[in-house]
């Protein structure tokens, strides 16, 4: 078991190591000057000489990668183009909003899917069946910024029963925090519950045939002790490993949401680096995020050891 | 006590062997199958189709109303929508398109040689799943913002993250098709690797392939919307979808049709697709069914 661990660990880091590669050559393999790149045409040659020296860009490319990835491994992300603040800093000031609306949605999501998908394998083949499919490859096919702007018309500018746009701090006020997140995270559970309520009901299907279950119906337990304790708990896995693997598109959902409710978070941080053209944040978010995504998923294999008592490796 | 039924209903008609059969099967794919023909004509019809030039400002007529004229009124710049939102179907069709070919045929290559080769194998998952950690929005931001905005940098940057996830279907498929008795038959009577590779190794690929290109064709047309609705994406100039919507945010209070019509035919085009990809698996291998994963 503690070997597993170890080597779980351990095999997280070469994946690591490719993401910090790739996102490092990618500046360095785009055509042209990458000081020339990221600063835009209209640089003075003084700032191209700035950031040359801020990048380390006139080094060989070994060693430009080894400064790099130890500058990275203690934690230093760099130093915004713009305002010289670090980017670590940066992506800690604009922390609340995202995380709040992330959590918000994956605790939404599982709520409202885990039971759809649970229902909808149930009664296989039923309407309840084709709604909860229907229903999932509409949140597949639906951008999130359309059920965004759906929610905004509806809600806030017709019904005018919530705020339009924008985001208060938990500290300043419970009632104003949840009427400013509740859209957002409406809207971007919306994928997230179509994710989560298909693989639900694919993983229950499956269990549902098992013989274990026939058992427990014959032996005569109540039908909601056979989905919940005999059929949910066995089909758990599949749908924690998608909500894992989901976190992908919930940073790009997250992304875009904050962009149409306009919520200072760290999609809308990058989406500003873009139009400012400031690599260093966009780079120092899309590493972040990467190395969150592998931990997300560590912790989930690893969480399965414990929560699974079938799975020993 | 009702119990789930361990096979498919029997109420439900089978799907049809016919090609296109099961399409007729279900009314909702019928409709599916018609709003995409539809789409598609009008995209490659949008110079005849178009009552304007979709670029063509007009400050007079900034944010009309439909009218005869102008049949969904028009943007911020005087521009007709409805010429403009035509226009923009031809670049997320060419995306989507173009997406799903190049990753299914980059994807295919790198499969079957790491499926084939133990010794490539872990070298290339390795970095496949290096690969998939960066969420695909924020890889795209940073190719586009690095290699300008092109349809040629918005392509790359969705093929990226997606190429690893074909990978591991054709590495999985080719890696239980080697051990069948017809591939070591064809090892040992000396076929030629490439020969093993291509005649009898790949086609076991086909049937699956062709449902991952839909779903990507899918999500390449999405991903290019979000991208361009964020400004990394195709330059404003070019009407997309996308950037229709990213200009219609800041008039969005005084004129929402300029987000409701693109994204309603983004919505309807990227749920035929879906559709239409769900139900071709079906019909290719009905064992799929009862796994539905996801996408």
């Amino acid at each position: 078991m503690f070997g597993y661990l170890v080597r779980r660990v351990l095999a997280s880091i070469p994946v690591m190591g490719v993401v910090a590669l790739f996102v490092f050559m990618l500046l360095r393999l785009t055509p042209g000057d990458p000081a020339a790149i990221i600063a835009g045409d209209l640089a003075t040659p003084e700032q191209l000489e700035r950031i040359r020296a801020s990048l380390g860009l006139n080094a060989p490319l070994p060693e430009q990668f080894l400064t790099w990835i130890l500058k990275i491994l203690h934690g230093d992300l760099g130093v915004s183009l713009i305002s010289n603040v670090p980017v670590l800093t940066m992506i800690g000031q604009r922390l609340e909003p995202t995380i709040s609306i992330a959590l918000a949605t994956i605790v939404l999501a599982i709520i409202i899917a885990v039971p759809l998908g649970v229902i909808a394998a149930w009664r296989h083949g039923t309407w309840i069946d084709r709604f909860v499919m229907g229903l999932s490859v509409m949140g597949f096919s639906v951008p999130v910024f359309v059920v965004g702007y759906m929610l905004v018309q509806i809600f806030a500018i017709d019904l005018r029963w919530l705020p339009v746009q924008g985001f208060r701090s938990i500290s300043k006020g419970v009632g104003p925090f949840v009427e400013r997140a509740l859209l957002p995270t409406l809207a971007l559970s919306f994928i997230y519950i179509a994710l989560i309520a298909r693989m639900t009901r694919a993983s229950m299907l499956d269990v549902l045939g098992e013989d274990y279950v026939r058992t427990a119906r014959a032996k005569g337990l109540a039908e909601t002790s056979v989905l919940l304790k005999h059929a949910l708990r066995n089909a758990a896995v599949p749908v924690i490993t998608v909500i894992g693997t989901g976190f992908g598109l919930l940073i790009s959902g997250v992304v875009v949401t904050e962009s149409v409710f306009n919520l200072p978070g760290i999609g809308r941080l990058t989406v500003d680096a873009v139009l400012a053209r400031d690599y260093p944040v966009i780079q120092g978010v899309t590493l972040l995020t990467s190395a969150l995504y592998v931990a997300i998923n560590l912790a989930i294999d690893v969480a399965y050891t414990f929560l699974d008592p079938r799975i020993r490796y | 006590m009702p119990t789930a039924p361990l096979t498919e209903p029997l109420d439900r008609p089978a799907p049809s062997p016919s090609r296109i059969g099961f399409l007729v099967s279900s009314p909702i794919l019928l409709a599916a199958g018609i709003c995409l023909t539809l789409v598609v004509i009008s995209a490659i019809a949008a110079p005849w189709l178009s009552p304007h030039d979709p670029l063509q400002l007009t400050p007079a007529l900034r944010l009309k109303p439909s009218s005869a004229d102008f049949p969904l009124g028009t943007d911020a710049y005087g521009r007709d929508l409805l010429s403009r939102i035509l226009y923009g179907g031809r670049i997320s069709l060419l995306i989507g398109v173009g997406a799903a070919v190049i990753s299914v045929a980059a994807g295919l290559a790198i499969g079957l040689v790491a499926g084939f080769f133990k010794w490539v194998d872990a070298v290339i998952m390795r970095i496949m799943d290096g690969l998939m950690a960066i969420p695909a929005i924020l890889l795209g931001i940073t190719v586009i913002f690095l290699s300008g905005a092109s349809v040629k940098s918005v392509l790359i940057a969705i093929v990226i993250p997606e190429i690893p996830r074909v990978v591991r279907l054709v590495r999985s498929v080719v890696l239980s098709a080697r051990e069948e008795p017809y591939v070591e038959a064809a090892v040992a009577i000396g076929s030629s690797l490439p020969k093993i590779l291509w005649r009898h190794l790949m086609p076991n690929t086909f049937p699956p392939l062709i449902v991952q290109g839909t779903y990507i064709c899918a999500s390449a047309i999405l991903t290019e919307a979000i991208l361009s609705f964020l400004g990394a994406g195709i330059s404003p100039e070019i009407p997309t979808w996308g950037n229709i919507m990213a200009e219609g945010r800041a008039v969005f209070q005084v004129k929402p049709s300029l987000i409701f019509w693109p994204g309603l035919l983004l919505s309807v085009t990227i749920l035929s697709i879906n559709l239409i990809g769900d139900a071709t698996r079906d019909a290719l291998d009905p064992r799929m069914k009862r796994r539905q994963e996801a996408p």
